[in-house]
């Protein structure tokens, strides 16, 4: 197939994510916190679609990876000063460690790969329910760890004085560069091998592919991804950073789901699509405006929605919005003969 | 850590008996869990929701002054009618679904109705009344005991011998078994499926109302999130002991709420808040030695067509 048909398949994404941001430009300053938030939680589930929409495999661990990269771009960029206050029992070396904010991003992505590799090493050999529960092990432990343990985190204090850095257009490129990473990697050979994988797990392994390999680079990869997610996330709301547990893993999943697993067009429709329907209700709990119709719910009512919609997807129409396919471009009409040639090649 | 290893406190008889009636419980709970895995594929991590759902009716109950026994009445229907709601709206339209499918379906009903219990009761934990003098303690030889945890172990061991019974003894205990081991040709041979199903999924409910009972008693403090730690930990109980067989699933359970009450007493106190990570680790490193779980022999279930 040509690059021209291809060039849709990453450029939709990649132009639903910038319309998402410009939009948010254009409605006022109050209300833009809920589009950076929702680039942010875009670039989380790219992240979770690198895992499990190329290798089918369910994995509850990814949001310890984005806590992980959270919390190393938020230790590292509490101003020097306010550590001894706001981190007490932090490590010597970490206190007296201070980057910038490319930086920070940067060793997110580095320690959540670095971390995932070193989980994923012994874990990608298990399948099925006992992956699962394992890589949900992982995100118990980790979740623990890192609000308990003080040499490594502010512990029960929180982060407070991390810079606020991301702003639309740091939401905006970080989404783009999670996008970009994650179609160059389903397109390489690596990713057609792990989708070979999904497809049928003998005939891959039949053909030479070794399912472990292939699974641990797409799982490291998808920590790096969700560790520079983190960063993104701290330099957000760093006051929110204990939410990333249990919940943001259901609703994570949710947009994945929802979107459609097995395509990036799914994770970046079902992010952007939860997360309006999802941002809409909770701000409705303030009162919104809809077409001068004024629309106000109680707090929770915006989960309760969620969690409906994720169930009536997964029983209407199981592989999501984009039934897990690309965008492509209508095709013009050819003879049949074209048609059965090309039905023999796929 | 390591020195946090060397100062464990000294194991107690008291700590003994609450680790024996947290793994009672919990094994009653990797049964109900069990048991619907069993016959439908289906990990449901809803059933702690369910939990939660009996731990408010005994709350309620509190709050309207009803008798002991009428609480508990209305905490075994509650449970009852929620759980046969979850299989005939959720479950059974997604029976021929892959296994992810159905497991991120029941994180969504948990995720659903454990929103629908903080919009509705708030975010203020509750109390279940009198039936909270049952952690007063016994004196059994000399040592105080909670008068819950020797009723737990007593309830929990009758109602495994039972459940053993029906299983080994009964024309439908037999079917159960058949469904588990491999539903299509269960049904080939003229099993029939909804009978099965049903069955489990009411025996599964019975169960869970049972623990609800024992875990509000022993916790006391009913919130939306009741259940759902335990209900994980219980989850991976069952996986780490061998999902597709009754009996290694319910020592799953088991060991793993005794392990965690063992540990929740033996630890040091500044130790304590790292109990799940403990737990966990160990879960991971079962897993990695015996994927197809501790208590099993030979190779996993059939997968369910």
């Amino acid at each position: 197939m040509s690059l021209a048909r291809r060039l849709p398949e990453v450029l939709v994404p990649a132009l639903l994510v910038l319309a998402t941001a410009l939009l948010g430009l254009a409605v006022s300053s109050y209300l833009e916190g809920y589009f950076v938030n929702t680039l942010v939680k875009a670039a989380i589930v790219v992240g979770l679609y690198v895992f499990i929409g190329n290798s089918g495999v369910l994995s509850f661990g990814q949001i310890s990876f984005v806590a992980v990269g959270a919390w190393t771009a938020g230790v590292l960029t509490v101003p020097r000063a306010d550590k001894p206050i706001a981190m007490p029992g932090l490590a010597h070396f970490l206190v007296t460690t201070n980057v910038g904010n490319i930086a920070s991003l940067a060793l997110a992505a580095a320690i959540g790969g670095a971390f995932a590799f070193a989980v994923g090493l012994p874990l990608m050999r298990l399948s099925g329910l006992a992956a699962g529960i394992a890589t949900f092990a992982v995100l118990e432990i980790t979740n623990n760890v890192l609000n308990y343990e003080g040499l490594i985190s502010p512990a029960l204090n929180g982060f407070s004085s991390v810079p606020a850095t991301t702003g639309i257009w740091q939401a905006t490129i970080g989404c783009l560069i999670c996008i970009a990473v994650a179609y160059a990697y389903q397109r390489t050979r690596f990713g057609r091998m792990l989708r070979a994988t999904r497809e049928d797990p003998a005939a891959a392994a039949a053909a030479g592919i070794s399912i472990h390999r292939q699974r641990l680079a797409a799982f490291t990869l998808a920590g790096a991804l969700a560790g520079f997610a983190g960063g993104l996330y701290v330099h957000l709301q760093p006051l929110a950073a204990n939410d990333l547990f249990l919940d943001l893993t259901f609703i994570t999943l949710a947009m994945l789901v929802v979107g459609g697993s097995g395509s990036l067009l799914g994770a970046v429709v079902g992010a952007l699509a939860v997360n309006g329907i999802y941002t809409f209700f909770t701000a409705a709990v303030n009162t919104v405006d809809v077409f001068g119709w004024h629309l106000h719910v109680r707090a929770g009512t915006a989960q309760i929605v969620l969690g409906v919609l994720m169930l009536l997807v997964l029983i209407l129409r199981p592989s999501g919005l984009t039934g897990g396919r690309e965008f492509s471009l209508p095709r013009r009409r050819r003879p049949v003969a074209d048609l059965e040639k090309a039905r023999a090649t796929t | 850590m390591i020195v946090g290893f060397l100062s464990l406190q000294p194991l107690t008889w008291p700590t003994f008996a609450t680790a024996l009636a947290l793994g009672g419980v919990y094994a009653l709970m990797a049964v109900g869990i069990g048991l619907v895995f069993g016959v439908l594929r289906l990990v449901n991590f809803a059933y702690g929701q369910l939990i939660m759902a009996g731990g408010f009716a005994l709350a309620y109950g509190a709050v309207w002054n009803l008798p002991t026994w009428e609480s508990i009445l209305l905490c075994f229907g509650v449970v009852l009618v929620l759980s046969v709601l979850m299989d005939r709206l959720v479950f059974r339209p997604l029976r021929t679904s892959s296994p992810t499918v159905m497991l991120v379906a029941t994180f969504a009903v948990a995720f659903l109705l454990q929103n629908i219990a903080l919009l509705k009761f708030g975010p203020l934990s509750k109390s279940v009344g009198s039936l909270a003098q049952l952690n007063a303690p016994w004196d059994i030889f000399g040592v105080e005991i909670k008068k819950i945890a020797v009723i737990a172990v007593a309830t929990a061991a009758g109602c495994l011998v039972l459940l053993q019974l029906l299983l080994t003894r009964t024309p439908l205990g037999l079917h159960m078994r058949a469904a588990a081991m491999d539903f299509r040709t269960a049904r080939l041979l003229g099993v029939r499926a909804n009978r099965v199903i049903g069955a489990a999924v009411i025996i599964s409910g019975l169960l869970a109302a049972t623990s609800a009972v024992f875990l509000s008693v022993q916790e006391n403090s009913i919130s939306s999130t009741f259940g759902l730690q335990d209900t994980i930990i219980v989850l991976a109980g069952v996986v780490v002991g061998g999902m597709n067989r009754p009996i290694p699933a319910t020592l799953g359970g088991f060991s793993i709420g005794f392990a965690t009450g063992i540990l929740g007493g033996v630890l040091p106190a500044d130790k304590t808040q790292y109990l799940t990570s403990f737990i966990f680790a160990a879960v991971i490193v079962v897993l990695l030695v015996r994927p197809n779980g501790l208590f099993t022999r030979g190779g996993g279930a059939v997968e369910r067509a």
